[in-house]
This record gives C-alpha cells, sequence and structure tokens, in this order.
C-alpha cells in the first residue's frame, strides 16, 4: 500500500492504533512482572550452583565463580538507554521531515533513517551481547536446565531478548519504507507505535538490570 | 523541565503540530539529551554502589536501587514514552495494568516467603 494507513478514530477522539499499543503494552507488564515474580520467588532458592552473585564448590570439587558479569551488563545497559534515545530522535525526524533544514545540526537531527539505522543497531549490539553472556554461562557450566536460577534467568531475559529482536525487526521494516517512498508527517504515529514499543523494551531492562543483576 | 516549544526552534514548534493522532505536546531535543544524560548518571550511580562493599552490605542498599530503578523507569515512560503530555486514558491503560500486576508481585512475595512483614517488636 503506497498511500499512509488512514486516522482510525474512535468515539474517545483519539487514534485505535495508539490505544491497541497502550492496551498491549499494559498486558505485557502483566507477562514480565510474572516472569520477574516466578524469577523472585526461586532467588535463592537453587540447590546446586552456579549462582549468580556467590561462588560454589560442587560436590565434586568443581569451583564456580559468580556468574553474573555486571560490567558487561551495565554496557549493555548503556547501549539500550542509547537506543532510547536515538528512537524518540527518529520519531522526532520523522514528525518534522518537512521543515527546512538551516544548519547540519538540523539536518543530523532531522535524518529519521540515521536515527532508525542508529536504533536498530544498537539493539543489535545489545541482542550481541545477551548471545555473549548467555554462551559464557553454558560454557561455565549453567543452562536452562541447571537449577532454578537458570531456568528463571534464561526464561525472564529470553522472552526479553525475543522482544527486543521483534523491536529491531520492527525498525528494519519502517527503515525499509523510509528508503521506498520516504517517511513523513502523516507517517508519525506508525512510527511513534513502535517507538511507545521500543521504549517498552527499554524500561522492562530498566527493571530486569536491577531485580536480577544489582540486588544480591 | 521547561518545555523546548520557542518560536526560534521549528524543530520544537512543529512538535506541536506534526500529530494527527491527538495533538499531544512532545518534547524536543533539548528535553532528550538531558533526560538521556540523567538516565546514565543514575545507571553510573547504580553500578558504583554496587562495587562498595559497605553500602552493598548495608540495609540502604536495595531501597536505593529500587528507589533509582523506580526513577529511571517513571522518566523513560514520561518522557521518552511522552506519557506525561498524553492522553490520560494511555495513562490509565499503562499504570492500570502495571498497578494490578506490582501489587500480585508483592502478594506472592510475602506468599512465598521472600518479603516478611514484623509487627510489633521483634523477637
Amino acid at each position: 500500500m503506497s498511500a499512509p494507513a488512514a486516522a482510525h478514530y474512535t468515539s474517545t477522539g483519539l487514534d485505535s492504533r495508539k490505544i491497541a499499543i497502550w492496551a498491549f503494552i499494559g498486558s505485557e507488564c502483566m507477562l514480565f512482572v510474572s516472569l520477574i515474580s516466578t524469577y523472585l520467588i526461586y532467588k535463592g532458592r537453587s540447590i546446586v550452583g552456579p549462582f549468580p552473585h556467590e561462588a560454589w564448590t560442587s560436590p565434586s570439587g568443581q569451583h564456580f565463580k559468580p556468574i553474573l558479569n555486571i560490567p558487561v551488563t551495565s554496557a549493555s545497559t548503556f547501549v539500550l538507554l542509547m537506543s532510547s534515545l536515538a528512537m524518540v530522535l527518529a520519531l522526532s525526524a520523522v514528525q518534522n521531515k518537512e521543515l527546512p533544514k538551516r544548519t547540519t545540526g538540523d539536518r543530523i537531527l532531522g535524518s529519521s533513517k540515521l536515527w532508525l539505522w542508529m536504533t536498530a543497531l544498537l539493539g543489535t549490539t545489545f541482542l550481541g551481547f545477551q548471545a555473549f553472556e548467555f554462551t559464557s554461562f553454558v560454557h561455565e557450566g549453567l543452562t536452562i536446565r541447571t537449577n532454578l536460577f537458570g531456568s528463571s534467568f534464561f526464561t525472564l531475559t529470553g522472552f526479553h531478548g525475543a522482544h527486543v529482536t521483534a523491536g529491531v525487526i520492527w525498525l528494519l521494516t519502517l527503515l525499509a519504507i523510509d528508503y521506498r517512498r520516504g517517511l513523513g508527517p502523516k507517517d508519525a504515529l506508525n512510527v511513534d507505535i513502535a517507538a511507545l514499543y521500543w521504549h517498552f523494551v527499554d524500561v522492562v531492562w530498566i527493571a530486569i538490570f536491577t531485580l536480577v543483576y544489582l540486588i544480591k | 523541565m521547561e518545555h523546548d516549544s520557542t518560536h526560534s526552534d521549528p524543530v520544537a514548534v512543529a512538535d506541536h503540530h506534526a500529530h494527527g493522532d491527538d495533538d499531544a505536546y512532545h518534547p524536543g531535543w533539548s528535553t532528550y539529551w538531558k533526560v538521556a544524560l540523567i538516565l546514565l548518571v543514575i545507571t553510573v550511580v547504580e553500578v558504583w554502589i554496587y562495587y562498595i562493599p559497605s553500602f552493598s552490605a548495608s540495609r540502604a542498599f536495595v531501597p536505593s536501587l529500587l528507589a533509582m530503578s523506580a526513577i529511571k523507569f517513571g522518566i523513560v515512560v514520561a518522557f521518552y514514552m511522552h506519557l506525561k503530555y498524553d492522553h490520560k486514558l494511555f495513562r490509565a491503560l499503562f499504570t492500570g495494568p502495571l498497578f494490578i500486576a506490582a501489587t500480585t508481585l508483592i502478594a506472592l512475595l510475602f506468599l512465598f516467603g521472600q518479603l516478611v512483614a514484623r509487627f510489633g517488636p521483634g523477637k
């Protein structure tokens, strides 16, 4: 479809697509809180290691370090936070596409392609950090079947990673549209909906970073 | 946080008019970079206190982390998700389920003994 989708106004005067994304985000809150609840309920109840914050020696004498790597996760958290900044700038660029760009700064801030690429790249970098973390955990002896910590940790962070992956694919589709016909103010709502999803994924990580990684 | 809508800033002026859905105000670059800086600083403080053994062993550690996390959560929702400026129905659609979920989480933590309420003098 070459023309932008028409607005779907409801009796509230609000676009139904925006109401739908907020309702979806509300339901996603419940999904992630259920996963976080499971993690917190099982926290400290694993019978065998490796453990998140404590070293452990198995009955066979094998020594396991605390498994969580805070510096690496802090870096990935920084990357995801910056991706949210890039996403709001992408939305702003789409909304203001038709304004004159007088300075180099205006042209940089007004480039929706640049900020969409930046967001997708930062999201992919976050996924790279997560792949590195999962791989190193498996090499260190923690899988989803090892103990309660492994089961709840991989389920929670795996679900989050799947959401980031979906977000990156969504961003790439927006980029494809931008290259094909250009995104403009008429597409602002579509980009806004994608941005809301992306920021939601970011706020979920803010909670996971504190509850899973930092609280011992 | 000040609004960026000045007539000398065409980007901010357009922010007022570019919305087809509900004419909600969206802040501009000058707000967004400040928000990013605040998020970055809070994250650095969170990681920093994690590495202070005396603080991470104290009773203030967990409440401090939860408070900083809540501030970051609120800032992203308010400014990047524009809930501060958007229609109250969107606010209700987000905060309603979040409240139910958070209450359920706290109830479950009490139920499974991860949180304990102590009333009266302890033993």
